[in-house]
């Protein structure tokens, strides 16, 4: 049993961590055509995982339903609308120019998904508004910063405060890059690091196996 | 007694000497007079070579040539070459031919089918010089400055083959008049190690060896310092809240859906899957509830079994419920939307935002803050990070996220490996300031060889 839970999984990662490491450093057209061809596999595993995810999406909501929990309305709208729209993909035959099925999409979907969206100019106001409160040295130093910024960003700004376009643009590209930069060193070591564990079995929680 | 001046008795000798002398500076110029010599006779010509771009996939060609003939020097040419060869003479009476506007080096490919060339690209004549292409020292050699060159790619235009040849040819023109190269055959050929990368190789394999290394020797010696992370510190607070409130304790694991190699969520959601692991042992152990909605069905089935075990490992498997981990949607602003509803309504005492995030987080973070929910967050997406840190109670700034599942567990394999990181980030910060140092004395007192040695640090594609 442990061959089939811990030893193979294990395998399988090292053996297709060390393959794709290596296939990085050789441009040979097999070696594309080989990260084609597990990409692809990787779609295959993706469209058996979104069966999953639809049962599971199913599951909760007739859960949610069935035991009249709070706000068990909107689970009976995710099904309607859920079957609406499957309903109207399957009679347009998936196609969306001029069909029910592409009206759907264009006035309800993204509408929605705009409306979401434009929610974060407001998010914005908000969050700036704890970000800037200039309790300490820090934050009086990141508000000055952001005013700058700001002020650098728009034409009235210049007309203002001369020069602060130059300003605006040393601060995003140097305190900035650099701390950005700073950040991305230690990810990317992260990233190798972790890998590593991976690739060699020292990290295999992810598996829901437990560690060594 | 008068001393006579001294005949000459070594007239011969003298001789010998002359002629040595004359022999030596013979010797000596005769480079110069050879290419001089040879100057003379090479009518004007641009002299073109053409190779396999090293290192690639057999898709590419390199093109390389020079105008030698007399009378050309390295900034133009001499007038005095008119005289020999009508047709270009009136093309190369200016001394700074090359700068002229509208002269240009056409490159030309024979057609397989036809035999007829045709043109594929054309470049100013005083561009594209050997010092502009960005390769390696150790694939391309020494890049002259007085050498042209150009890199045929293969396009829907010229779609090179793999082993196919192709016939090349140059053109040198101002409109009116022209100078011709010969044709040259080249064959691109795939190959099966990037040279360029030879540097990437070298680094990763020494930065692999130094985790390894500290990872033995942590299982040895496990009693390595940890500095404190106060946004891991606060996950037993957080579910300890979450518990004397009686209310869920929510872990999203972002965005990423584990889609293969090359996507940039692939690793923080891993690490978001782990810490979920240790999350969700506390969250058992304290008898409260967890959520874990989910974007990526794959990620939801990985989530499953590492609940599953942590309930297990805390002597809880009978609190385990199979809809802990619940699918919502692939959709970006659908998920964000149905999370902030599950915020809204179950209002968690404890939300955690671990892995790779995009323009959902704000959205997320800042509803959570309205609920007055302790937040806990940690991403590598640096563009996401001013939003955490502005709206969330703790945040683990990119590589923190990856360190969690060490100091969450204390594990000395996972503790070696972070000391080994911290081994390899120190390596690069003494390679940055000694690269600083050098760059700046080498461009000050004009060193080359600086830019030779930092090319071994630099990344190459």
């Amino acid at each position: 049993m442990t061959f089939w839970t811990r030893s193979l999984p294990v395998a399988i990662t090292f053996f297709f961590g060390v393959l794709l490491t290596v296939q990085y450093y050789v441009p040979h057209p097999a070696s594309e055509s080989l990260l084609s061809e597990l990409s692809v596999w990787n779609q295959i595993i993706a469209g058996f995982a979104l069966i999953l995810g639809a049962a599971s999406l199913l599951q909760t909501h007739t859960l949610k339903i069935r035991r009249r929990e709070a706000g068990w309305g909107y689970s009976a709208v995710m099904y309607v609308s859920m079957f609406a729209m499957l309903g109207a993909g399957i009679w347009s035959e998936g196609k969306t120019e001029g069909t029910i099925f592409g009206w759907l999409y264009d006035y309800v979907m993204v509408a929605l998904q705009g409306t979401m969206f434009s929610l974060l100019a407001f998010f914005i106001a908000s969050a700036a508004y704890r970000a800037f409160r200039a309790r300490t040295i820090e934050s009086a130093i990141l508000l000055l910063a952001a005013v700058l910024v700001m002020f650098g960003r728009v034409p009235l700004g210049e007309y203002i405060l001369s020069g602060v376009g130059q300003i605006s643009d040393w601060i995003m590209s140097v305190p900035n890059t650099a701390a950005q930069r700073g950040i991305l060193i230690g990810v990317s070591l992260g990233g190798i690091a972790t890998s590593i564990k991976i690739i060699c079995g020292i990290e295999r929680s992810y598996l829901g196996q437990g560690k060594e | 007694m008068t001393r006579f001046p001294r005949p000459c008795r070594f007239p011969p000798n003298e001789a010998i000497c002359v002629l040595l002398i004359w022999f030596l500076s013979l010797l000596l110029s005769y480079p110069l007079t050879s290419i001089a010599q040879d100057d003379i006779r090479e009518p004007v010509n641009l002299h073109i070579e053409a190779f396999d771009i090293p290192g690639d996939d057999g898709s590419s060609i390199s093109l390389h040539w020079i105008i030698r003939g007399r009378g050309v020097s390295s900034r133009g040419y001499d007038i005095s070459f008119a005289a020999r060869v009508e047709a270009v003479a009136k093309l190369l009476r200016s001394q700074e031919f090359p700068e002229v506007p509208g002269s240009v080096y056409r490159v030309l490919v024979s057609d397989p089918e036809t035999g007829r060339f045709r043109p594929i690209a054309e470049l100013p004549a005083n561009k594209h010089y050997e010092t502009d292409i960005p390769g390696p020292w150790w694939v391309w050699g020494e890049k002259r400055k007085d050498v042209h060159f150009f890199q045929v790619k293969s396009s829907t235009d010229l779609p090179l083959i793999n082993g196919n040849p192709y016939l090349f040819q140059i053109v040198l023109t101002d409109g009116q008049y022209s100078l011709e190269s010969r044709v040259v055959l080249v064959t691109p050929q795939a190959n099966l190690f990037n040279w360029s990368k030879l540097n990437n190789l070298i680094l990763m394999l020494a930065f692999g060896g130094v985790v390894l290394f500290s990872i033995r020797r942590a299982r040895s010696n496990p009693n390595i310092f940890l500095r404190r992370i106060p946004g891991l510190d606060a996950v037993e607070e957080a579910v300890g809240r979450a518990t004397e409130m009686g209310k869920p304790v929510l872990y999203l694991t972002g965005s990423g859906e584990l889609n293969g190699s090359g996507d940039p969520s692939n690793l923080s959601t891993i690490a978001s899957t782990i810490i979920l692991g240790e999350v969700a042992k506390r969250v058992a152990a304290y008898g409260s509830e967890l959520k874990v909605p989910h974007r990526a069905a794959i990620v939801m089935a990985i989530c499953q079994e590492i609940v599953h075990e942590s309930y297990l490992l805390a002597g809880r498997p009978d609190a385990y419920r199979d809809d802990t981990n619940f699918f919502i949607t692939r959709d970006q602003f659908a998920y964000t939307a149905a999370v902030d509803g599950i915020m809204l309504r179950e209002k968690p005492a404890a939300n955690f935002f671990m892995g790779y995030y995009y323009a959902e987080s704000l959205l997320l973070a800042e509803t959570g803050t309205a609920t007055g929910a302790i937040q806990i967050a940690g991403t590598d997406a640096e563009a996401q990070l001013p939003f955490f840190i502005a709206s969330c109670d703790y945040t683990l700034i990119g590589e923190e996220l990856y360190a969690a599942s060490a100091y969450l567990s204390r594990e000395p394999a996972l503790v070696g490996a972070l000391r080994g990181q911290d081994l390899g980030k120190g390596v690069l910060l003494g390679v940055l300031l000694l690269g600083t140092a050098l760059i700046t004395i080498g461009d000050l007192f004009q060193i080359p060889i600086v830019r030779t040695i930092l090319q071994l640090f630099s990344d190459f594609k």
